[in-house]
Order: C-alpha cells, then sequence, then structure tokens
C-alpha cells in the first residue's frame, strides 16, 4: 500500500475526482489551462489509469500538474462525472508530501504562494488583505489602485469599511482570540507540518541552485521563482 | 439572447433561498477590491429589504485560495470551515450567507463529501473541538450573496429609481453576465439555473430592464486561477483568459459587465487596462473600455445610490459611460474625495484607456 498510486487512492478528492475515464478529451477542450499551456487533463488522467509508480512519479516532479487553474470547468462537462481539477489537487498534494515540487519551475513556486498567502492567513486571518497588493509586484493593478495604495484609510472609510478598526465589518482586525484558534486548527490539522516540509525541501532546492534564502519574501530565491519564466511552458 | 430553450434548463435549476434571518460571512477579495459592495449590499437588506442580517468580527477567511492554490490541507480547510459554522450556531443562526464564490463553492463541497463521507464529518469534529473545544451545527440553508440580491430582484425593481435602459433611445443596455467558475460548476443543482446557463445574473438583469449578450465564451473563466495569478510568473494565464474573453464579446458592444464573482471584476477590469497599456486596445467605443460592475454595484445603481459612496471610483475602467446611459444624476467633483470630503487628489490617466 505504500506505492504511489495506492497514495493517491487515499484521498477523497482522488476518490470524487476519477471513476473510469473513457478518454474522450472532452475536459481538454474546455480547460483553460489547456488553451494557454503546453497542457492535456485527458493525457493527465491517462497515465493516472495506468496506475504505473514510474509514470505517476514523473508527473509529481514535473510542471505539468502545476498548470491547471482549478475553475472546474471540467467537473461540468465530463461526460462520466470525473473532474481532473479534483484530481490535480490530489496530485500536488503528494507532490508537496514528498518532496517532488521542487524539481519543476512551477512547482517550485509553491514556497512565495506558501509565504505570501498561508503567511497571510496566520497572521491576519485573510488570505489577501489591501497592504498585501504591493503596486511592486502588482503593476497590473493599474493606476486607480496606486492611487487607492495611498489613501486606504480615507477611502475605505467613506465606502463604509472598518479598516484595521474593531468590531465587525469589512477590513477589520480580526481578534487575537480568533487567531489563536486558527493556528490551533493548523497544527491539529496538518497546517502547519505541510508549512514546514514546503519550507525543508525549497530550502534544499535553493543551495543545490546556489540561490541565497533567508525567511523573506524578497530574497533571490524566492524572487527567482516568483518571476522566473523559462518560456518552456506554452505551445 | 433567445431564451426559448434556457428557459427550461432554468426550472430544472432552482434552488431554495431562505427568505429572513442571514448569517453574513464577508470575502477576502471583495473587501480588499471592492468594500463598497459588501456595504451596499448589508444597507439593501437592512434598509431597502427590512431584512435581519448578522455578522460577527470573529470570523476568518475560510482558506480557499490557499486551499485552491494547494498551500493549506483539505482537512485545514474543513476544520476552518466547521468554526465558521460553530459561530454561525453559537450566534443561533442557521441560514449562511457567503459573499465570496470560492467560499460558496468549498462550503458546497466540504457538505458534500460530509454528506457522501460521514466518517470524515466525524473526524472533523474530532479535530474542531481538539483544535478549540468548539461543536457546530450544518447551515439549513447555504445561498451566496448574489442568491439573495436575485431572490428580491423584484422587490429591487419596484423601488428603483433608474432602469438599466438606455436614457436616449429607451433600448436595454446589452449587459455580459458573468459567473465565478466555483458558483456552480462543481455542483450545478446548487446554483440558480445550473452551470451550463445560470440564471442568477441574468434574473436581475431583466427584472432591472436590460438585455443580457449570448457570446461565445460566456462560461470561460476570467483566468484567476488561484496560483495563476498570486506568482507573477504565471500571470500571462490570467491575462489570457481575461482577452478570449473580452475578444469574444466585443463584437456584440456591450454597454457593461456584470459578475458575481469577487475576484472576476477585478480581473475583468484590471486586465482591460493592461491590455490597453501594452498593445493600445480598447473595447469599447471610442478609447472607452466595457465597464465591469459587482451586482450589489448595479444593485446599488438602479436603486439611486451615490456611485462615489458604492465605490464606483475604484473601478480602473470608468463607470460614467454607464451612469450616463442610465440618466443618473452624479457630481463628477465628488468621485476622489475622501470621508470627509478632502480630495485625495486624481489617479494618473492611462496613455490609451479613456478616463475621467
Amino acid at each position: 500500500m505504500n506505492g504511489l498510486f495506492n497514495k493517491l487512492m487515499q484521498d477523497v478528492r482522488f476518490e470524487e475526482g476519477l471513476s473510469a475515464c473513457i478518454n474522450c478529451g472532452t475536459c481538454t477542450a474546455i480547460c483553460p489551462a489547456a488553451e494557454f499551456y503546453n497542457y492535456d487533463p485527458r493525457v493527465m488522467a491517462d497515465i493516472i489509469q495506468t496506475r504505473d509508480d514510474q509514470q505517476i512519479e514523473e508527473l509529481l516532479k514535473s510542471d505539468t500538474i502545476w498548470y491547471c487553474g482549478e475553475c472546474m470547468s471540467c467537473k461540468t462537462r465530463c461526460p462520466r462525472g470525473n473532474a481532473p481539477g479534483l484530481i490535480i489537487i490530489a496530485l500536488r498534494s503528494l507532490s508537496q508530501e514528498l518532496g517532488y515540487f521542487t524539481e519543476s519551475e512551477k512547482g517550485r513556486q509553491q514556497l512565495v504562494v506558501k509565504r505570501i498567502i498561508g503567511h497571510s492567513i496566520l497572521e491576519s486571518g485573510y488570505c489577501v488583505f489591501p497592504d498585501l497588493v504591493s503596486t511592486e509586484l502588482h503593476p497590473e493593478q493599474g493606476t486607480v489602485w496606486k492611487w487607492e495604495f495611498e489613501h486606504f484609510k480615507e477611502i475605505f472609510e467613506k465606502l463604509g469599511a472598518n479598516y484595521k478598526g474593531n468590531g465587525p465589518g469589512a477590513l477589520r482586525i480580526i481578534p487575537k482570540e480568533s487567531l489563536d484558534e486558527i493556528q490551533s486548527i493548523f497544527e491539529v490539522t496538518g497546517g502547519n507540518k505541510l508549512f514546514s516540509k514546503i519550507e525543508d525541501f525549497s530550502k534544499k532546492k535553493a543551495k543545490e541552485m546556489g540561490l541565497r534564502i533567508d525567511e523573506s519574501i524578497d530574497n533571490p530565491y524566492c524572487m527567482y521563482i516568483y518571476k522566473h519564466n523559462s518560456g518552456n511552458h506554452n505551445s | 439572447m433567445r431564451d426559448e430553450g434556457k428557459k427550461r434548463i432554468w426550472q430544472e435549476y432552482q434552488k431554495e433561498i431562505a427568505d429572513d434571518n442571514y448569517y453574513y460571512v464577508r470575502s477576502c477579495i471583495r473587501q480588499t477590491f471592492f468594500p463598497g459592495s459588501e456595504h451596499t449590499f448589508v444597507k439593501i437588506l437592512k434598509e431597502e429589504l427590512a431584512k435581519n442580517l448578522y455578522e460577527t468580527p470573529a470570523h476568518t477567511t475560510c482558506t480557499g485560495i490557499g486551499y485552491h492554490s494547494d498551500v493549506v490541507p483539505f482537512e485545514t480547510t474543513m476544520t476552518v470551515v466547521a468554526r465558521q459554522f460553530s459561530l454561525m450556531s453559537e450566534a443561533g443562526y442557521k441560514n449562511y450567507v457567503p459573499s465570496c464564490i470560492t467560499s460558496f463553492g468549498l462550503y458546497t463541497e466540504i457538505l458534500e463529501i460530509w454528506h457522501e463521507h460521514p466518517e470524515i464529518e466525524d473526524k472533523i469534529k474530532e479535530w474542531l473541538w481538539k483544535a478549540t473545544k468548539r461543536e457546530f451545527k450544518k447551515p439549513e440553508n447555504l445561498a451566496h450573496s448574489s442568491d439573495i440580491i436575485y431572490k428580491f430582484r423584484e422587490n429591487i425593481a419596484s423601488i428603483a429609481k433608474y432602469k438599466l435602459v438606455n436614457n436616449e433611445n429607451g433600448k436595454p443596455l446589452k449587459v455580459v453576465e458573468h459567473i465565478g467558475c466555483h458558483y456552480s460548476k462543481m455542483f450545478p443543482q446548487k446554483g440558480v439555473g445550473g452551470a451550463e446557463y445560470p440564471y442568477v445574473l441574468t434574473g436581475m438583469v431583466k427584472s432591472w430592464g436590460g438585455e443580457v449578450i449570448d457570446y461565445p465564451e460566456r462560461r470561460h473563466c476570467c483566468g484567476f486561477g488561484f496560483r495563476q495569478y498570486i506568482v507573477q510568473a504565471n500571470r500571462g494565464y490570467s491575462l489570457g483568459c481575461s482577452k478570449k474573453k473580452f475578444e469574444s464579446m466585443e463584437p456584440y458592444e456591450p454597454d457593461m459587465i456584470i459578475t458575481n464573482c469577487p475576484g472576476c471584476p477585478m480581473f475583468l477590469d484590471r486586465w482591460q487596462y493592461v491590455i490597453s497599456e501594452t498593445e493600445g486596445k480598447t473595447y469599447g467605443k471610442d478609447g472607452h473600455g466595457i465597464p465591469v460592475f459587482t451586482y450589489e454595484e448595479v444593485a446599488g445603481l438602479v436603486l439611486g445610490y451615490d456611485p462615489w459612496e458604492i465605490g464606483l471610483q475604484l473601478h480602473q475602467v470608468p463607470c460614467e459611460p454607464v451612469l450616463e446611459k442610465m440618466g443618473i444624476r452624479y457630481d463628477p467633483a465628488k468621485k476622489y474625495l475622501g470621508k470627509n470630503g478632502e480630495y485625495l487628489g486624481k489617479p494618473v490617466s492611462p496613455d490609451y484607456l479613456k478616463f475621467y
């Protein structure tokens, strides 16, 4: 029961996502990622159905599993009720569990996702908060966001938000007792353990690649994986 | 849009939406980019519809963006969601109303998983107790906040001050409706109208006088893709998805876009700016973009709320062409004022996109 396919079988997302794929390709036809990347969910499902651990290991170490946007358009259209998007979630989970994610350019990006979104959840109680969306890292946000960024308090209060205030409302400070409960949930359910694995495997990879890494977000390794695009992902 | 066949589909996909006593949970993304929309939703429910709505500062993110960018395990997300339900139970409410579509989809998925695998629900109960000493009851009714506005769309129409009608020629405004993927693509029976032709926004548009455009890529994702936007190196995916939609809708000359997902209006707004800056291309007439709105903003406009009080100044694609067409009276000089009436300066005008 230690094989990779067997490990996938233990994930309820995998169980719900793949019963019997007839390889019709409907998922690929509707998939936004298949249109943009060298990605084909039909082929991915076919590889999984071989139950061949060697092929599954190659998949777990590849860029392929990181192309999906998890929009779940595939679920609506699959004539057999499969959800390749759910299979992808299970594959990504296993890739991180085993440290295989650092073997691909797209997989390595998980460290910055963890340090941006993961840290925000634990520190503020929000996945995203305005202060996180800096104009330097998000030039696409435009000139209005830049103006907004310089006047958050005045603008948000005008619009009825409770920006960094106590009590209910949009953009409030989430009470410490609530953050403590979230932290405790992460500890009990394996959230912190996954964070540690992402950190440990990434630091090992940074060393291998000869890039400096520390606990910040703007160290050379993080900035490299955040910005680097080899250009080898699209047809 | 031709309705004949779709009416049959819409009849098949109806859902129960609670009538009153809502437990409201805010969205990370909507608060960040369009906080005025959530304020407008609360105002409409309390002041226009006289409904009871409760919220607590103790709720947190559902972790949805972390879960769908794969850095939060399912067990952790399910237990955080169980805590959200516990806060609802503690407050004495049964009708759960999330503002976020990612959350709505995740809650729906988790309730389905617990229904099919009761042993997982038992495990989550155990973990929640171990972590927080909390217990919870599942919601009796789960509806997205757009479902609530849909339910009361005719009530809103009956007290509306403006219609989605061109004031100059009396024709309905041509509206693109964009539904967040996680509203019903996973569980079509949980969305008003299903997944292929959702009716939740179409119903609002029709009740308020507009006409919905049926264009080829109406069900294509806006391109958020979670990690595909969060990581700078991947943002071409996000831009590419939105661009595909713009090119598909452009020939139909839409007056506006209405959305029900927190992220979609931001992406459809910002990527128009990026395309105009990089390619000099705009999708409206004479250098204008296609204004993008949340459904709360559109409800606020038809009810006659001041555009600058509901947050329309936060859109990069200016809303003014739609205000003009609807004949809405507004004061351009108040657009960039702060809470106390102080002038905050004007954002830099983009190079190509017409700006006000």
